[in-house]
């Protein structure tokens, strides 16, 4: 449930989404930062440069690297050596990543990365959709999606005291959607040093590359011994589920700042329709979810924190007496016509005694824009879909039949 | 001295990475982190849960070695545990020349104080002998095999020291497992130098070359004594040394006939006109090199 915020106004500042980012990033603390330029990441990377150029980030090291491919090899070789690793990508960079992420994971190295959402070629676009992190979900990352820039700052910190922690071990991906956040000025609080400080320790790992006690890092595993090391990624998943909740418990104790653990709710617990999305879709949501309670429309939004782990059990508990659940999604998997969150929302509710009936809408694609009408749209053919049944269950959202 | 890639690795009889690694220990010594990417060396020294390496050694993917490198140097550095360690990698030639390519001209343009040793046989031995930027002219592999028309490989090696020459590196030598004593040299050299220096070691490999597992160190030395593997230093950018032949130099035939990767060379028609060829490549260099 969405709680009283303990804000102190006068810390209050105006600054944009990937400064806000970077300065969380600075306040963390990180020994490598390792990145290459691409829109709409560049802000971020380009204040942490300003920031090394300063002065501001002692014992660190920036490394301008010639592609996101090296850019996060780099920190796996950084992260064996202790050092806290951060980077930032989107879209075609992410995609480039997509082996080194893999053995990231695997070699359980806490990285912490944030993705700035961008919708992937071709056509090549530079605008907003979720199907670049999307397509990266089975790579062992725990990926967590902001809905607005304080979330996103804020997601920074709790995304390397999740990752760095001794059971869990597992590399994050924090997401925000492109432009649309990492772009845009509000107002919010700055990532506090000296809460942090305090928030989050050192980062000392068990196992590191060291001359002292030689060990090997990244040995192949025959058939005997491979499936334990898949195993053991999901265990450290699973554990994980807890420990984001209590982060977030813990960071709004010291903040005075919640925003959700694996999820977020609206105006769900007597919602008759439940909205489920992502990201800077979220504040849409809520505004329309205000406008329709004033006519005693019964919608609700559930805010999905968390996609990986993905939180089954804190959205089956919020959705299981809901007449109609509806999904958004920016990303589409190509031959099932469904955006992840529906796919993945169905197959937790399947198998069980509930009997919800949830519709999936393929939106914002390619950065096109979310309008309020839109979604009040979508919420009319959802009354008629509690009334009538399911006629469409999942679908695309605006599509200009002239261009077709 | 204590050996720092111990024994019971899954290299074959005569393998050339194994002494080609043992060699590069023993000039950077205990206080080093290597890095390996995907390859024989990596796959035979590592069956998990054992391991060969007496030092810290890390395989993260196959094309990324030169960026990993780069990392743990930075890494240490931020850390302020650099002091004395020494930052190796050593790969084979598909994960220098080829694949990896962009990784270490990325992290040599950046400057990162570390050696790339990179193990150079020829082929992808590891997935069964195919053809890499490395494969010298006309030799046989798996993916350019010799055939009615075809007399294999059609192209010569890629200069990768060259390369890495252009590349600003303070150190770049070239050596061979079949002179033990000058590689461990230069390797010292080349961990002392600070920045990023390049060590290409030639290295004939049994089972993809074609020649008795006790004769390793035999076709090496004869790859170096026609002139078809010149041995050099170069320390920023200019020559500063050479392994001179002179009367001593064999004609490339003698190295050829050892292996069976040239065999056909031997036996088809106009094989002779390729052996030619391959002498012009070796006497060029014995002339650009004043060998």
């Amino acid at each position: 449930m969405s709680r009283e915020m303990n804000i102190d106004k006068s810390k209050m500042t105006v600054v944009e989404g990937s400064y806000a980012v970077a300065h969380s990033v600075k306040v963390c603390k990180p020994n490598v930062i390792s990145a290459y330029p691409i829109t709409p990441q560049t802000h971020i990377v380009e204040d942490l440069s300003q920031f090394m150029a300063d002065g501001e980030i002692p014992n660190c090291e920036y490394l301008n690297v010639e592609s996101e491919f090296s850019a996060l090899s780099a920190l796996v070789g950084s992260a064996a050596v202790g050092a806290r690793c951060y980077s930032a990508t989107t879209s075609q960079g992410l995609e480039l990543m997509h082996e080194v992420l893999f053995n990231v994971s695997g070699m359980r190295l806490p990285v912490v990365m944030t993705v700035t959402n961008r919708a992937v070629s071709a056509p090549i676009s530079i605008w907003n959709d979720q199907q670049d992190s999307i397509s990266q979900r089975d790579t062992g990352w725990i990926q967590m999606h902001a809905e607005n820039i304080q979330e996103i700052s804020d997601m920074t910190a709790q995304a390397y005291k999740i990752s760095e922690d001794k059971d869990i071990m597992m590399p994050s991906m924090v997401c925000m959607d492109g432009f649309i956040l990492s772009h845009v000025y509000e107002p919010l609080v700055l990532l506090e040093q000296d809460i942090t400080d305090e928030f989050l320790p050192r980062y000392e790992p068990e196992y590191t590359l060291d001359p002292k006690n030689p060990l090997s890092f990244g040995a192949f595993a025959d058939p005997n011994y491979y499936t334990e090391f898949r195993y053991m990624q999901q265990q450290a998943m699973e554990r994980s589920l807890k420990k984001i909740e209590d982060v977030a418990e813990e960071f709004y104790d010291m903040y005075g700042r919640y925003f959700g653990g694996l999820i977020d709710e609206y105006q769900t617990e007597d919602a008759d329709i439940i909205l489920m999305a992502m990201g800077s879709i979220v504040g849409t949501i809520k505004d329309v979810v205000d406008k329709l309670r004033e006519n005693n429309v019964k919608v609700g939004l559930l805010k999905v924190r968390t996609f990986r782990p993905f939180p089954a059990e804190a959205i089956t508990n919020v959705i299981k007496d809901a007449k109609v659940v509806v999904v958004l999604d920016k990303n589409i998997s190509l031959g099932l016509n469904e955006g992840a969150l529906f796919t993945e929302t169905k197959s937790v509710l399947y198998n069980t005694d509930i009997r919800v009936p949830t519709i999936g809408y393929m939106i914002g694609h390619g950065g096109r824009d979310i309008k309020m009408d839109t979604i009040e749209r979508i919420i009319d053919e959802a009354t008629e879909v509690m009334k009538t049944g399911i006629k469409k269950e999942s679908q695309f959202v605006d599509v200009r039949e002239d261009l077709l | 001295m204590k050996s720092l890639l111990v024994p019971g690795h899954r290299g074959c009889a005569g393998c050339c990475d194994a002494m080609a690694a043992k060699f590069t220990l023993m000039a950077a010594g205990e206080d080093c982190i290597v890095v390996n990417p995907t390859g024989c060396l990596e796959v035979m020294t590592t069956p998990y849960p054992e391991t060969a390496w007496a030092v810290p050694w890390i395989h993260s993917l196959f094309e990324n070695a030169g960026a990993v490198g780069s990392g743990i140097e930075a890494g240490l550095k931020a850390l302020g545990k650099m002091n004395d360690t020494k930052v190796i990698v050593m790969g084979g030639d598909g994960g220098t020349l080829d694949i990896g390519m962009q990784a270490i001209s990325g992290a040599f343009e950046r400057g990162h104080d570390m050696t790339y040793v990179c193990i150079d046989n020829e082929a992808y031995m590891n997935t069964g002998v195919q053809r890499s930027g490395a494969t010298p002219f006309n030799a046989s592999t798996t993916t350019s095999p010799s055939g009615k028309v075809s007399f294999g490989n059609d192209r010569p090696k890629k200069n990768m020291p060259a390369i890495m020459v252009a590349h600003g590196s303070p150190y770049v030598a070239t050596c061979s497992i079949g002179f033990p004593k000058d590689m461990i040299r230069k390797v010292e050299r080349a961990v002392e130098v600070e920045g990023p220096t390049y060590i290409h070691s030639h290295a004939p490999c049994t089972t993809g070359w074609g020649f008795d597992t006790s004769k390793t160190v035999e076709v090496a030395k004869m790859a170096v004594m026609t002139g078809l593997w010149p041995l050099y230093e170069m320390e920023d950018g200019e020559v500063t040394r050479v392994k001179k032949l002179g009367k001593k130099v064999q004609p490339v035939e003698e190295y050829l006939k050892m292996q069976r990767r040239f065999k056909h060379l031997f036996t088809m028609e106009g094989g002779e006109e390729r052996i030619a060829q391959i002498q012009a490549l070796a006497d060029k260099n014995i002339e650009d090199y004043g060998l």
